[in-house]
């Protein structure tokens, strides 16, 4: 697949690779993936997803599927909510914890008729399958790497639905918020979903290698008079900080539990899984820190691993894990953890950006949320 | 001014001279690199500056970058529209997109940099 005389041979490329390339984006390295950071401007791409539609590959992003007569229990005993007795078609948001209550990774458990599909972080797609492999002793449950053989597009946007069922049919439409269903779409099987990592309505689509362009040009065909554009990690990173969503190696890691992240939603503690004990501890003391937004006075950006400070004092307090300048509301943000006392709406701090002090206000999270009307 | 008649820095500035008072910008590569300028901060007009310091901040969403001066002397005049709407940077990083200009105290500095030739393939061999 890759030229063995190319500086990139050794990374992974999409099926839409070319077609990226074609266009002109400005490709990166990226979990070992050459993915398109940016196509026109990463502002650009942005806007285009919160007032019309942006088409993304995501096709780096690992596809784990689990399949046989123990799958649900396997499942169930390694992430941190139920998801062996959802109903077919649901899908639901969890993690993968340690017996430390660390992260391992955060995923997306589709349940399929026949199996469950787990849609994990491209970087921790191989330490995500030796942890699944190394449960899977005295079970009957198979574990099968999906990623390279199928592909995975992301269309999101207030317009990304009409698009969507322009070339997939009213189904697609009709999918409610998180849950998905096959379509067949030129004689192939799309595995479609309402999800998505921006904040904005939309679908995410999985379907087979050999199809992944034809999918992709039937959908940009479809939404190119409407506003939609190909969108790239720049704007991808954006949008989800925009919406307050937690990136797994900056606002979850092995070290962060998922309650100091302020994801309890997704933990369920009176579900045996490998982890629940020290997240009962944890939960039971109160975590010493949590996620905070951070509104920056500055334009400048507070980026991943800038200190932070109360307002009035020189002791260090917490750190910044993501931040940029957020083209919708036209200022700089940041996500950070801090101790509780801190943690506060409208409590001022400093952070260090580059050897100087700029002052920010803590805010609530998601710093964006979308208009109610575009709901669906 | 024309990108092939400038001198260029390692550090991505480019310098035009005009009797002792030297212009000084962020070349098209530089730019090209950032991409999406999200904040400008520029030296003060009066400030004495040795050449390779730091003089200003120039950030994207992708990076945040020093700028640094490749000349002494004392700064003489910031273009202060830029700083208020950084379109002229990508748009125009040679002319409208100027940063500062500097009286110089030793003009032989100039001599230093490098031409456009030499500045292509410093950013060829940096993009590798």
């Amino acid at each position: 697949m890759n030229d063995p005389d190319s500086a990139n041979a050794a990374l992974l490329h999409t099926p839409l690779h070319d077609w990226h390339v074609h266009q002109g984006a400005r490709l990166v390295d990226f979990a070992g993936w050459h993915m398109p950071l940016q196509y026109t401007s990463i502002i650009a791409e942005h806007h285009a997803v919160r007032t019309a539609a942006g088409l993304f590959d995501v096709g780096h992003m690992g596809r784990l599927e689990i399949a046989g007569p123990d799958a649900a229990a396997f499942l169930d005993r390694l992430v941190t909510r139920r998801c062996g007795d959802m109903a077919t078609g649901r899908i639901r948001y969890a993690l993968l914890t340690n017996d430390r209550g660390g992260t391992i990774d955060d995923v997306l458990v589709y349940r399929l008729p026949d199996r469950f599909l787990v849609v994990c972080n491209a970087a921790n797609r191989p330490r995500v399958l030796r942890w699944l492999d190394a449960h899977r002793e005295q079970v009957s449950a198979t574990l099968t790497d999906r990623t390279e053989a199928t592909f995975m597009l992301a269309l999101q946007g207030p317009r990304a639905l009409e698009i969507a069922r322009d070339v997939l049919g009213s189904a697609v439409a009709a999918l409610r918020y998180y849950h998905g269903r096959s379509v067949v779409w030129d004689g192939q099987s799309v595995l479609v979903s309402r999800t998505g990592y921006t904040g904005e309505d939309g679908i995410e689509a999985i379907v087979d290698a050999d199809a992944a362009l034809a999918l992709w040009s039937a959908l940009w065909e479809a939404g190119r008079n409407r506003g939609l554009m190909p969108a790239g990690l720049g704007a991808r990173d954006t949008l989800r900080l925009e919406a307050g969503m937690p990136l797994y190696g900056h606002e979850l890691t092995e070290k962060i539990d998922p309650l100091t992240a302020g994801l309890e939603f997704a933990v369920d503690l009176d579900k045996d899984f490998v982890g629940r004990d020290a997240l009962r501890t944890i939960a039971e003391r109160g975590p010493q820190r949590t996620r905070v937004g951070l509104s920056l006075d500055s334009r400048r950006i507070a980026r991943q691993g800038c200190a932070v400070f109360p307002a009035d004092g020189n002791e260090r307090i917490g750190e910044v894990t993501s931040g940029t300048f957020s083209p919708t509301l036209q200022r700089s943000i940041a996500m950070a953890y801090v101790p509780r006392s801190f943690a506060e709406t409208g409590t001022r701090l400093r952070v260090d950006i580059r050897g100087r002090y700029e002052t920010a206000t803590v805010c609530p999270l998601p710093f964006y949320r979308r208009p109610r009307s575009s709901n669906g | 001014m024309d990108p092939s008649a400038v001198r260029y820095a390692e550090t991505h500035e480019w310098v035009a001279v005009d009797g002792d008072v030297a212009t000084v910008g962020i070349s098209d590569f530089a730019v090209r690199e950032l991409n999406d300028v999200t904040y400008l901060e520029l030296p003060a007009v009066g400030q004495q500056v040795k050449a390779g310091d730091s003089v200003g901040v120039i950030e994207s969403v992708k990076a945040a970058s020093d700028i640094y001066t490749p000349v002494s002397g004392e700064i003489v005049e910031v273009n202060q529209p830029v700083s208020e709407n950084f379109d002229a940077l990508a748009d125009d990083p040679f002319g409208a997109g100027w940063l500062f200009r500097v009286r110089m105290s030793n003009p032989e500095e100039v001599d230093r940099l490098m031409d456009r030739a030499a500045y292509d393939e410093h950013c060829r061999r940096q993009q590798q």
